[in-house]
């Protein structure tokens, strides 16, 4: 269990306040302008030794990410930092806690990684739903203008750096990092096609880098004490700390700052005080937001909750959003549900997701009724083949995990519905 | 971020596509390298003169080294030593999956729809998709949109790729089209269901690759197997845009751009496509002789008769009106020097600017060369209005860079240009800052348009050409400047038949003739020919033929052969589509026949010996391309430039006698121009 010594986040559930005096008795914008005076290879490097894998979901090494900006500006082009707040994952909600009562972990961790990623700005795109998130952060981002630690010289560095809090509209699939430059620009958030990446040609067409709060708020303290601390958390390629939020059937959800790696079963016995009735009655786990496969009971209890550990049960760790059920759980509805959502949230760009979720979507809801033929299954499933992987951007990959995850693993309990249908409606009209 | 090194190494890089190596240009996307080689790619959203939106996901292929899935061929790069593989299992399961998502909610109402026979769609489902369907849910049905009385909509048939979108936003310069919603609810519409008012906007029911943007004038008219198409050249506007003409029987039933990258690249503007029902409307057939002030039918001998004999009591004079092919122009000019006059002229409205050296009157620049201009000085020229697909083409300038500054009333150029005001004289006191930035200028340009030309803006344009010597060499390359627009499609040709006197149309009406030719005039004031007896060879009943003594009537141009000369100098030839209404003739066969009756020769007894003929007098006429008309004259000092400009075109549907009989045009006009007007009358 991560000591209380080693946490990031000391102000996670807001038991103390957020604003800029309150952060700094925490640590935070601790002597910032040294942090910046490292340079912006050090601090690059640092974070690499760190292991840091971004915290959206995706899991890409932070460090590496930043070092693919360019080192200096030849066609006289700014480059920028994009901070993705835009945290709309069924089950995630590590960045509201973030920003609710920590916020300055994030403005400063703006700074420092815009510096080292040599931005001349950050924006930082929160979902329009966080209506009182968004409040705070304007706050803090005022208060930290206001104490001079951002601007002109910005924490007497000596560098110029702005950040700018934009409001999203609500659209799920502003969260994907092109889509969100896009609607940053004022264009229908759609996502772009890849290449370029933002790295090359971004926000406005300029050099940009996309990430997530979490992966951005913890690097302050990263440089703070040294990437050898925070490597001594998790497994090998899988380090640090992390934010888990678990929902769901379990006596006390709770979003909790703990070491990558801590096995499932510790997870939910320490913080959440164990599974609604028991161990013997968990019936499935989605352990990184809606849009991973689901994993069964067995097979996750003791699963090293990391990037590889849910990789190589076919899921995976996203932004640790785990989704906990029992045995009281309608599976195939609440896979059905999370279809109806990816359906909602398609941007409408390309066929596959656009035309396959409403297609997939349906065969859910029949599927769980039992309305349906037991070929359907396949069917689906091949459905979901064609669209994982034929798409501009992740969300026809996400619609068609869940899907996957649950053909895989419960198709008896389809099966058996579709049965159960077939046998009323013979008596019936019998 | 896959092998961007690789492709600097080598200027041309070698790919691998289905086994077989190729070498491929700079900068080619993995498509076009497919299509070098021979592969044919299915595809929907991507086409050559649009920005690539990679939505359709139609054009999928495997491309090693790269992840493990296919991809997109029309937006990724081709880079040295791909291996592109558009024959494996991996495509061939993409391709059918992302036609299976296309097909399960398109209605497939393929008998009722327009688009049937010419259909992406249709093509590629046979090509490349499954047999049969696998979706039994309910399909998604789209309100019906409005987009004006153009482009008719079933938006249930709408698959998404943009098209329409993106030519609206980039070629056409407003932001008339777009999407709403998301998902399956995305639906294409145009803003507050207003009709699209951009005046190429039928030029989106070229490129939907379905039926849901089709054509509202056609509509249920036929179907695409049943025409027969003819390659012609429209004469709407100077620009000689390629067109094809789709005719059954005898009625010509559209018109369709055909592919110029030098003249209308795949554009054609709304007028060009669809004038032509206007051809079946207010069409002369028979001959007419005015008798105590009313028109009368009559036969051709008692008007030939007629003619005779006002022509022995004086001169014959001819007035070439806006459409006419070089070939007309060529027999009338015979038939007026026979009678033994010089009394040609074709500029209706009485210009008389020096036609003696045509580079002065030509657009020198070429319109697929005025996209390279960097700085551009317009003079008098709605350009959207009298050349609406040279607008595209500065358009495309002004996004490369150039700066365009325009002298004139106010017009949305749709692209950013400064006005410089609306009075000529401006001319001769520019702003510093654009004569710094026309001097400055690596290719500058000046546009002078009818409007300019008026305003006597001719000669000081010239002047101004001259000072800042916009005949040059520009990287190697001969540059020459200077352009004047022309508007009518016969201009070139009759400036270079000849058609044009010192002083113009005054000269006509000084020399009082006894007979006055009017072939096809119908912008001009017949008033002061009162004197003379008026012989209109036309085909349709406007305003020539109503001021006409006598009628004879005449082929319009998709029903007669002919030669046409654009306003950049394009020599280009068009066929006869088909055959004109009741009497009407062939207009050179009209003036043959006139030869005989007023007893003289002129030489030819057939159109080729007409042709012949004409290509002997003016070589230039006998080669297709572009005509070289040699260095710019020096420019008269003297003149000076003065007054406000007005624009000829009051009305972009209505400039001409097809047009002004066409019910769709008139439409257009009353809804699109005068829109606003009727509403409030209405009020």
């Amino acid at each position: 269990m991560l000591a209380d010594k080693d946490r990031i986040f000391t102000n996670l559930y807001g038991f103390q306040d957020w604003r800029l005096p309150a952060a700094q008795m925490r640590g935070d914008w601790d002597d910032t302008r040294a942090l910046i005076g490292r340079g912006q290879d050090a601090i690059i490097n640092e974070v690499k030794a760190s292991g840091l894998r971004g915290r959206g979901g995706a899991g890409f090494p932070t460090g590496m990410k930043w070092s693919f900006m360019p080192k200096e500006s030849k066609d006289g082009r700014p480059s920028f930092l994009v901070i993705n707040a835009d945290e709309s994952e069924p089950g995630s909600c590590k960045d509201r806690e973030i920003i609710r009562h920590d916020p300055h972990k994030l403005v400063e961790g703006a700074l420092i990684a815009g510096f080292a990623m040599r931005a001349r700005a950050a924006y930082i795109y929160i979902r329009g739903e966080y209506i009182r998130e968004a409040e705070v952060l304007f706050a803090a981002v005022a208060e930290a203008y206001a104490a001079g630690l951002l601007g002109k010289n910005a924490a007497g560095s000596g560098y110029d750096f702005d950040v700018f809090v934009h409001r999203g509209a609500g659209a799920y699939i502003c969260g994907e990092e092109t889509a969100m430059i896009e609607s940053l620009e004022g264009k229908k958030g759609q996502p772009r096609l890849k290449p370029p990446f933002p790295a090359g040609a971004g926000l406005y067409g300029c050099p940009t880098t996309v990430n997530n709060v979490e992966s951005i708020a913890v690097v302050p303290t990263i440089l703070r004490r040294g990437a050898a601390w925070f490597s001594s958390f998790g497994r090998e390629n899988n380090k640090g700390t992390k934010l888990f939020q678990i929902s769901g059937h379990v006596e006390r959800p709770c979003v909790v700052e703990e070491e990558m790696s801590i096995p499932f079963r510790d997870l939910i016995e320490k913080h959440c005080g164990g599974i609604t009735g028991g161990w013997d009655n968990l019936l499935a786990v989605i352990p990184g937001g809606s849009s991973v496969p689901l994993v069964p009971a067995a097979e996750i209890m003791d699963c090293p909750m990391d990037f590889d550990g849910l990789k190589a049960l076919g899921s995976g760790l996203g932004t640790a959003a785990v989704i906990v059920m029992d045995k009281s759980t309608d599976i195939v509805r609440a896979i059905s549900r999370l279809s109806y959502f990816y359906k909602h949230e398609s941007c409408g760009q390309c066929t596959p997701c656009r035309e396959g979720t409403g297609w997939m979507w349906r065969v859910m809801e029949r599927l769980r009724t039992g309305d349906a033929e037991v070929g359907e299954i396949d069917m689906l499933y091949e459905v979901t083949k064609q669209v994982e992987g034929h798409t501009i951007c992740a969300l026809g990959d996400a619609a068609a995990w869940p899907i996957q995850g649950l053909i895989k693993h419960f198709r008896p309990e389809i099966e058996r519905r579709i049965s159960d249908k077939t046998i009323t409606m013979q008596e019936a009209a019998e | 971020m896959v092998s961007v090194d690789a492709q600097t190494e080598t200027e041309m890089p070698t790919v691998t596509v289905d086994g077989t190596e190729i070498e491929v240009p700079d900068g080619a996307t993995v498509l076009q390298a497919c299509e070098l080689a021979g592969k044919e790619i299915p595809r929907f959203c991507y086409h050559e003169r649009l920005s690539i939106a990679g939505n359709c996901r139609m054009c999928l292929v495997e491309v090693k080294p790269g992840p493990p899935k296919p991809q997109a061929s029309c937006a990724l790069p081709a880079t040295h030593g791909q291996e592109i593989r558009t024959d494996s299992e991996m495509v061939k399961k993409a391709r059918e999956g992302v036609m299976e998502f296309l097909l399960i909610n398109h209605p497939l109402d393929c008998p009722i729809c327009d688009q049937g026979g010419e259909c992406d769609l249709q093509d590629q489902s046979v090509a490349y998709g499954r047999g049969g369907s696998r979706y039994h849910e309910n399909k998604r049905a789209v309100t019906e949109k409005y987009m004006g009385p153009l482009i008719k909509t079933i938006m249930t048939r709408c698959i998404h790729c943009t098209r329409c979108v993106r030519f609206s936003e980039e070629v056409a310069g407003v932001d008339e089209i777009g999407a709403l919603y998301r998902g399956e609810d995305m639906q294409i519409t145009t803003y507050l269901e207003h009709a699209t008012k951009h005046e190429l906007s039928a030029n989106v029911i070229d490129l939907c690759p379905v039926g849901a943007l089709t054509s509202r004038p056609y509509a249920y008219e036929a179907r695409p197997w049943e025409l027969k198409k003819t390659l012609g050249i429209d004469v709407s506007d100077a620009m000689g845009s390629n067109i094809r003409i789709d005719v059954r029987g005898r009625e010509v039933l559209r018109v369709l751009p055909r592919n110029n990258d030098d003249v209308n690249e795949e554009w054609l503007s709304d007028k060009a496509r669809w004038q032509v029902d206007g051809l079946t409307r207010r069409r002369l057939d028979r001959v007419w002789i005015r008798r105590d002030g009313k028109l009368q039918p009559a036969a051709w001998d008692q008007a030939f008769g007629m003619i005779a004999s006002a022509a022995k009591g004086g001169s014959v004079a001819a007035m070439a009106g806006d459409l006419l092919d070089c070939e007309t122009m060529f027999a009338a000019r015979r038939l007026v020097n026979a009678a033994g006059s010089q009394l040609l002229e074709s500029r209706q409205t009485g210009m008389s600017y020096p036609a003696g050296n045509l580079a002065a009157v030509n657009f020198n620049s070429t319109f697929a060369g005025i996209e390279t201009a960097d700085a551009v000085l317009i003079v008098g020229s709605h350009v959207r209005w009298e050349a609406p697909l040279l607008n595209v083409r500065l358009r495309k300038a002004a996004k490369r860079g150039a700066k365009i500054f325009i002298v004139g009333p106010h017009w949305e150029p749709t692209y950013r240009a400064e006005f410089l005001g609306e009075d000529a004289s401006v001319l001769h006191d520019l702003p510093d800052h654009v004569a710094a930035a026309m001097q400055g200028a690596a290719r500058p340009a000046i546009i002078v348009g009818a409007g300019g030309l008026v305003a006597g803006a001719h000669g000081p344009a010239l002047a101004l050409a001259h000072a800042w010597n916009v005949v040059r060499d520009a990287d190697g390359v001969r540059w020459n400047g200077f352009n004047v627009l022309h508007m009518a499609a016969a201009r070139m040709g009759a400036l270079m038949l000849g058609f044009a006197r010192p002083r113009g149309l005054a000269e006509l009406v000084q020399a009082a003739p006894a007979v006055l030719l009017s072939l096809g005039a119908d912008e001009m004031d017949y008033a002061p020919f009162a004197g003379s007896l008026k012989v209109y060879i036309g085909h349709h009943g406007d305003k020539g033929a109503t001021a006409a003594d006598i009628i004879l009537p005449a082929s319009a141009y998709t029903e007669k052969a002919g030669t046409y000369v654009s306003t950049e100098g394009r020599v280009q030839f068009a066929d006869k589509a088909a055959f004109a209404p009741g009497d009407a003739r062939e207009d050179w066969t009209i003036l043959r026949a006139l030869a005989d009756a007023l007893g003289v020769s002129i030489g030819f007894d057939s159109f080729d010996q007409l042709r012949t003929a004409m290509v002997a007098e003016v070589p230039a006429l006998g080669a297709e391309g572009l005509i070289d008309f040699g260095p710019l004259p020096a420019a008269e000092s003297a003149e000076r430039a003065g007054g406000p400009i007005a624009y000829p075109v009051k009305d972009f549907y209505l400039t001409n006698p097809i047009a002004r009989a066409s019910a769709t045009m008139q439409r257009c006009s009353a809804e699109l121009l005068h829109g606003e007007e009727l509403a409030e009358a209405a009020e």
